[in-house]
């Protein structure tokens, strides 16, 4: 955690680390002091995992944003009926039970990571651009949880007494809710909000809709977070000592709260963006998120789901690249945890 | 300890009347049109009318929370006939009582929950509690990273392989139904025990990760380094002193971990077609059947309640100091 040393001069004491002045020499560098933020960056370094999970996540996100070029590569797209399509009418994908032809759910040159079992859509480009869909719009939804909870925690935590009670209580309220349920209950009457549900839902609403309603149902934890966290930095010395110098309120919130609550809020962000995408999942799974012919990552797992008995071998691609994906989520979580918190151990 | 369970009891019902509350104005007041989804697709002008007099949207929005509630309680006339005592309403799509189509389904999902916090419970703190006792070795590290890679796993995806393998190319089992419990009890633990093991998987992973490290945490504590200095054996100590203090924040993870379990539920009867209550929200998401999915909502949420009230109760029974705050 940050020393209140370290805050006051947060920006000057970087510049000492990082131009240590001509006229010093190596010696009194090394005993120079490092911030926390380089305390951290360095410990990360040293856990290997750590690293090989960050690169393989960092990797995700940029396959994800450039999918249109790489499915472009393989020459296919996620919309087309490569079985039903007489356009590809020379180049059949499925038999005639509508299941694709050769090995391991039709993989071949033209379908890196073979077809749909009946309509015969690419599983490459469908993937590609289902990840996309999931991790892009899970980014977006995580980012704003992360600031509603802040906010709210930081309120909750910095003002206490009645407003922490009843933020609390409200908290405590959101959190009662039975969250898959939910999820899967308030998405129609969320979409109802925006659009006539005799008509036919456009697929940014159902984006929209699924954004409000896992942003409703999920900032609570973050609140929680922040406001013990800042609960117990309050009466800390150094905020006592802001206060009494005449800082206002939001400086003290700014200069002396914030700095210090990074470090959770970090490795919260680090835990939630996965679940995020579990839940986008989830929703797409149960049929209530993106619909057909959206290519979404949660999607073609209800689809796995019901081509499993016929064609197991369509799961393959998109699950295992799940399971690396949360997995190393997971491990770079408990990394970040351990870079910043030594204490913490495993 | 009376008083305490009677503390947690009065609070649910406040979370669940406020619950209750929410979901009310959000589905009848939204601009969803309650009548008109009621009404279903060819819809006439006098029948619109009509069903909004029958459903008493004419009313005023107090008037009809009032009846919405009350009818909870004490059962509720419609023009179509009566709903007894819960009455959660009727359902548009079937036509038929939503707390009644509850009632058919639950016993499924009870037996997915009960059943699969059964087997991650047993399976998943035992595991954490060997690897605690064999710290370091060969036996601690195979439980930690299998529960590291499994809890990875999704049971939309684990829940296909697992059929692939036991059920589509080797017909070791058959495909996974329920049978009610009282007529054929080998039947509907045969017929379960796939998508309940499947379910508790993801569980059991989280679980002996979390009980391995409550446990070292609790070997670490100064009373148990007294008995071991006082001569106890390893074993006697691990088993009396430590065992107890390391449930403390299972129990509490527990209680908070109901609610997904649900959530677990729904994948699961969705993963392996199911009929059970997920599956009756997503039928009454995907129809827009607003009674039906009010009814679950309601439902799942007083479940929730009473079981985080039993895990209090449970964990103010490990814990005496929690009684006394």
């Amino acid at each position: 955690m940050t020393s209140p040393i370290d805050i006051e001069g947060g920006g000057a004491s970087v510049v000492v680390d990082g131009a240590p002045g001509p006229e010093t020499k190596s010696e009194p560098v090394k005993l120079a002091g490092r911030s926390p933020g380089q305390l951290m960056w360095l410990r990360f370094k040293r856990d290997r995992t750590g690293v090989i999970c960050a690169v393989v996540v960092i990797g995700y996100f940029v396959v994800a944003l450039l999918a249109p070029l790489l499915v472009k590569l393989s020459g296919t797209d996620p919309y087309t009926l490569y079985g039903q399509d007489p356009t590809y009418a020379d180049k059949p994908v499925l038999d005639e039970f509508g299941l694709p032809l050769g090995y391991l759910g039709g993989v071949s040159g033209d379908h890196w990571f073979g077809v749909e079992p009946q309509y015969g859509r690419d599983l490459y480009a469908m993937l590609l651009y289902g990840m996309r869909t999931s991790l892009y719009m899970a980014l977006g939804i995580t980012v704003l949880i992360m600031v509603t909870g802040i906010l709210i925690g930081l309120i909750g935590g910095y003002f206490g007494g009645r407003t922490d009670y009843w933020i609390g209580r409200g908290t405590d309220f959101f959190l009662s809710f039975p969250q898959q349920l939910f999820f899967i209950a308030f998405m129609p009457v969320v979409t109802s909000f925006f659009v006539n549900p005799r008509e036919e839902t456009p697929t940014y609403f159902r984006a929209l809709a699924m954004l409000i309603v896992l942003w409703l149902l999920g900032w609570m934890g973050m609140a929680r977070l922040v406001r013990s966290t800042v609960l117990s930095l309050r009466e800390r010395e150094f905020v006592e000592a802001a206060k009494v110098s005449g800082a206002s309120p939001w400086r003290i919130v700014r200069k002396e709260i914030l700095p210090n609550v990074v470090t959770p809020i970090l490795v919260q962000f680090t835990y939630q963006l996965p679940s995020t995408i579990l839940s986008i999942a989830f929703l797409s799974f149960a049929g209530v998120g993106f619909v057909e012919p959206t290519p979404d990552w949660g999607r073609l797992f209800a689809a796995g789901a019901r081509y499993a008995e016929q064609d197991p071998a369509f799961m393959f691609f998109p699950g295992v690249a799940l399971v690396i994906f949360v997995l190393c989520f997971n491990l770079l979580g408990d990394s970040v945890r351990d870079a910043f918190d030594p204490k913490s151990g495993r | 300890m009376l008083q305490f369970i009677i503390r947690r009891t009065v609070g649910a019902f406040v979370t669940l009347f406020l619950i209750g509350a929410a979901t009310f104005f959000l589905f009848v007041a939204a601009p969803s049109d309650y009548a008109s989804l009621a009404c279903g697709k060819d819809c006439s002008p006098q029948r619109l009318a009509d069903i909004r007099e029958a459903l008493g949207l004419n009313l005023p929005l107090a008037q009809q929370f009032w009846d919405f509630m009350s009818g909870i309680v004490t059962g509720r006339d419609f023009p179509t006939g009566h709903c007894s005592a819960p009455c959660l309403g009727v359902s548009f799509y079937s036509g038929d009582m939503v707390w009644s189509t509850i009632m058919d389904r639950f016993p499924l999902t009870l037996t997915l929950t009960a059943g699969g916090a059964i087997v991650f419970l047993v399976i998943g703190i035992g595991a954490g509690m060997i690897a605690a006792y064999r710290r370091g070795t060969l036996v601690d590290k195979v439980a930690t990273g299998a529960s590291m890679v499994l809890s990875s796993f999704q049971i939309y995806f684990l829940g296909p392989i697992v059929l692939t393998v036991l059920v589509y190319s080797t017909g070791w089992m058959e495909d996974p139904r329920y049978v009610p419990l009282t007529e054929d009890p080998v039947g509907w633990f045969v017929g379960m025990s796939i998508p309940v093991c499947v379910m508790a998987t993801i569980f059991t992973a989280q679980y002996t990760r979390m009980a391995r490290s409550s446990m070292i945490e609790q070997l670490a504590e100064d009373h148990v380094r007294t008995a071991r200095a006082k001569g106890m054996s390893r074993r006697y100590v691990f088993l009396r002193y430590a065992w107890r203090g390391s449930l403390i924040p299972i129990v509490t993870v527990l209680g908070i971990d109901v609610s997904s379990m649900l959530g677990g539920a729904v994948v699961t009867e969705l993963t392996f077609s199911l009929q059970g209550i997920g599956r009756l929200a997503v039928d009454g998401a995907v129809n827009k059947d607003l009674p039906l999915t009010m009814g679950v909502m309601l439902f799942g949420a007083f479940f929730i309640l009473v079981i985080n009230i039993l895990t209090d109760i449970t964990y103010a029974w490990i814990d005496p100091r929690i009684r006394l705050s």
